[in-house]
């Protein structure tokens, strides 16, 4: 555990930037996260080719960081939302994703307020193009653009999303996906 | 503050990019018509800073104003912002 005042990151193969509700969620979502000492560090670690994940408010601070494209604002029914949520693997040639098939869905809980997706259109397009997206909402639950729960970076190493898949560990907690995901990180180191 | 410094006031106004959707203006909108309040065809919400500078001259502080709206205050992803000095 890194803590946000830090400078510097140790030698590590993986910075997880988790979810939470950093600064109150003021001013927006990761907005002031991302200002915070360790952030620069964390960008230094994405421009040597890093590898990073970003869920729920991680996801936030990583675009407010413009480490990825896109911004999270207020889902569009103004509602916490917290349940388990089918998503589509949209791109399964990520370090992240790469455990399962190309399409699958799988389900993974949602914990949020502010997990709209949006970019504007020709950025999207481009986002597309570059395989950028890589989980995708079955049933949009929050107005993401695209049905987009997770995008990467071009260099396909770094990863946001907005699903929680530390919580998708166990079949006791209802699903075993997440824990696929962190099995795909291992095999690809 | 040191005594070559003097005190500029400003007010921030940040507001989403036309085409981001805006839920919050939209409940707003509802509400008001609901309510005979009006006949309102569309409500953005927006957000209000007031900052209060010291600066050696007011270009400075201005120049300061700007980067503080860029960097901080505003994502250019979704939003856009205006500044205005005020005397109080």
């Amino acid at each position: 555990m890194i803590w946000h005042k830090e400078t510097t990151l140790p030698k590590v193969d993986l910075v997880v930037l988790p979810g939470g509700f950093s600064y109150g969620d003021y001013l927006r979502c990761g907005a002031i996260a991302a200002k915070s000492p360790i952030m620069k560090a964390v960008k230094n670690f994405y421009e040597i080719g890093g590898f990073i994940i970003g869920i729920c408010n991680g996801f936030q601070i990583l675009t407010e960081t413009k480490i990825l494209p896109g911004a999270l604002i207020p889902n569009t029914n103004q509602k916490f939302i917290c349940k388990d949520q089918d998503l589509i693997v949209a791109n399964n040639k990520t370090f992240f994703t790469s455990n399962f098939e190309h399409n699958r869905t799988i389900s993974i809980p949602i914990a949020h307020h502010d997990g709209q997706y949006f970019l504007n259109g020709p950025e999207i397009e481009e986002l597309e193009q570059n395989e950028g997206i890589v989980l995708k909402y079955r049933d949009n639950p929050n107005g993401s653009i695209k049905d987009i729960a997770g995008v990467c970076s071009k260099n396909k190493r770094v990863i946001g999303m907005m699903p929680h898949p530390e919580r998708a560990v166990d079949e006791k907690l209802g699903s075993v996906s997440g824990l696929r995901m962190f099995e795909s990180v291992i095999s690809n180191f | 503050m040191t005594i070559n410094e003097k005190v500029f006031k400003f007010k921030v106004e940040v507001i989403l990019k036309k085409g981001v959707l805006d839920p919050q203006g939209e409940a707003i909108k509802q509400s008001i018509n609901i309510n005979n309040l009006g006949n309102i065809l569309d409500v953005k919400q927006g957000k209000l800073f007031e900052l209060t500078a010291s600066s050696k001259n007011r270009k400075q502080a201005i120049k300061e104003v700007e980067r503080i709206c860029a960097d901080l205050l505003t994502n250019s992803v979704i939003e856009e912002f205006k500044y205005y000095e005020v005397s109080e």
